[in-house]
């Protein structure tokens, strides 16, 4: 190699479960081409650096930083900022940076009640004192502290100004390796670009030739109901897929595998709440017109949230469950 | 607890072939009506976007309203019974995320109903008033935009 200096990366995660490092990894050979390419500054799950490491680079020293993950707790939203002043671009990795994912169903809730829920009522929390996370805490050897929990989950640019999109549960390989490709090429796309295909994931869809033309659902079923037919469209077989509302870039991997789609790889550019256009398109090919007919097939949507805002809520247009107004003054939980 | 002063903001889509000509036939009869009700006119209850009720939620409307033709009456046949369809999902999600069935409406107001008009809008208007405002509790855009330009 060239003595001329690579470009520095750092790779940080907030509210996540660790699919989108082990997506980096998935990346497999093609990884030590990256490795060539880039100087790997910050990536506490695999390399021994810490945040002092971080704070010590100039600002915009790293072309890029690469966040996957909701923002939760204090700490990630203080992480994200520090990244943010040294990052040249920011790309929200996954889902949950992209739109909340997983993590943001929490925001169907109150973090009262979660914090109850997990400390207090689980069946497997051992001992009875009920004792909450603090944030502050003395003990004989001084003061112990925690970040803050916050009232809601939020999405990476709900926190920090993000410059592209790299959607996905997790992203899948051949869109991150494009997207380091076109980073060190300096070939980016303009700020805000989502690096994924612009169109619906039906297009790549291996079952899109069995789509009726005139698609009509009589009754939905969930999958673990009855055999799916592994060649025909799955919403054909009243199966609840969000292919046509959901981008493609992912070769249709879940119908591939005889899933329906989940979303994950949110919208197309030109809607604005993945959800309302979820249930928009399953809502258009129900084969019901009476009152009590419509409701009856609504009715055998299980956890229609959970199912149309599966990885988008905290992204949406009402952003969470509404809170009573008393309960809102708090701005954070401290326990 | 309800605000005493508290004035609800209702949008409502109108399709205009009829509950829109309703209206107009409401304004026409010297019918006055709430003036909580801000009307914006759709070719048709099937054109209603999911992300149109959201979108004026988000905004700070503390309930919807969607007018259109009675079933069957459809001018392009269907249109008003996809508009139910999908407002009966909607209704579903929105029962989860905490937002009040009284703050979304759908009726069937034919051109003919001017007083229909009135009734719904004046009893929408009253029931939100008892309801309060919608407390919704979106994040603001980041505090430190870090280009120029404006984030999305």
């Amino acid at each position: 190699m060239t003595t001329m200096t690579k470009p520095k990366i750092a790779l940080y995660w907030c509210a996540s479960c660790g699919g989108c490092e082990e997506a980096v990894v998935d990346l497999g050979e093609d990884l030590l081409g990256v490795v060539e390419m880039v100087e790997i500054a910050f990536w506490p799950v695999a390399l021994d650096f810490k945040r002092d490491d971080v704070e010590a680079l100039d600002d915009g020293e790293l072309a890029a930083a690469f966040i996957n993950g909701a923002v939760r707790t204090s700490e990630q939203e203080e992480m994200a900022r520090l990244l943010r002043r040294k990052a040249a671009a920011v790309v929200a990795f996954g889902s949950c940076a992209m739109h909340g994912g997983i993590p943001g169903l929490a925001n169907l809730y109150e973090s009262e009640d979660i914090l109850d829920t997990v400390y207090r009522q689980a069946p497997s929390v051992g001992g009875s004192e009920g004792t909450l996370p603090e944030q502050e805490c003395r003990v004989a050897q001084g003061e112990l502290t925690l970040p803050a929990f916050s009232a809601s989950v939020r999405t990476l640019d709900q926190v920090i100004d993000v410059d592209y999109y790299l959607p996905g549960c997790p992203p899948p390989v051949g869109l991150i390796a494009s997207a380091v490709t076109a980073l060190v090429e300096g070939k980016l796309p303009e700020k805000g670009a989502v690096l994924a295909p612009d169109v619906a994931l039906c297009s790549e869809c291996p079952r899109a030739a069995t789509k009726p033309d005139k698609l009509l659902v009589r009754a939905f079923r969930r999958p673990h109901e009855g055999l799916i037919d592994p060649g025909l469209c799955l919403l054909a077989q009243g199966l609840v897929c969000l292919g046509p509302a959901t981008r493609a870039g992912c070769a249709a991997a879940c119908p591939g595998g005889n899933m329906p789609c989940t979303g994950c790889m949110g919208p197309t550019s030109n809607v604005i709440d993945h959800g309302a256009k979820a249930l928009s398109a399953i809502a258009s090919v129900l084969d019901a017109d009476g009152a009590d007919e419509i409701a009856a097939r609504v009715a055998e949507i299980a956890d229609p949230v959970g199912t149309f805002y599966r990885y988008s809520l905290p992204a949406s247009l009402l952003h969470r469950r509404v809170r009573p107004a008393a309960r809102q003054d708090k701005e954070e939980v401290a326990p | 607890m309800p605000d005493h002063h508290f004035e609800p903001k209702i949008v409502a889509f109108f399709c205009t072939w009829c509950t829109y000509t309703a209206a107009d036939l409401t304004g026409i009869s010297r019918l006055a009506y709430a003036p909580n009700v801000r009307v914006i006119r759709l070719m048709c209850s099937g054109r209603l976007d999911p992300q149109f009720v959201l979108a004026a939620f988000h905004h700070g409307a503390d309930g919807v309203l969607i007018g259109g033709c009675h079933p069957g009456d459809c001018h392009y046949q269907e249109g008003n019974y996809k508009a139910r369809r999908r407002i009966e999902l909607l209704r579903a999600v929105l029962r989860d995320l905490g937002v009040e069935e009284q703050r979304l409406r759908i009726e069937w107001i034919s051109a003919s109903e001017g007083e229909k008009v009135q009734r719904v809008c004046n009893e929408m208007t009253e029931q939100l008033r008892g309801l309060g405002p919608l407390p919704l509790d979106c994040p603001a855009a980041p505090a430190e935009p870090a280009g120029a330009g404006e984030a999305r």
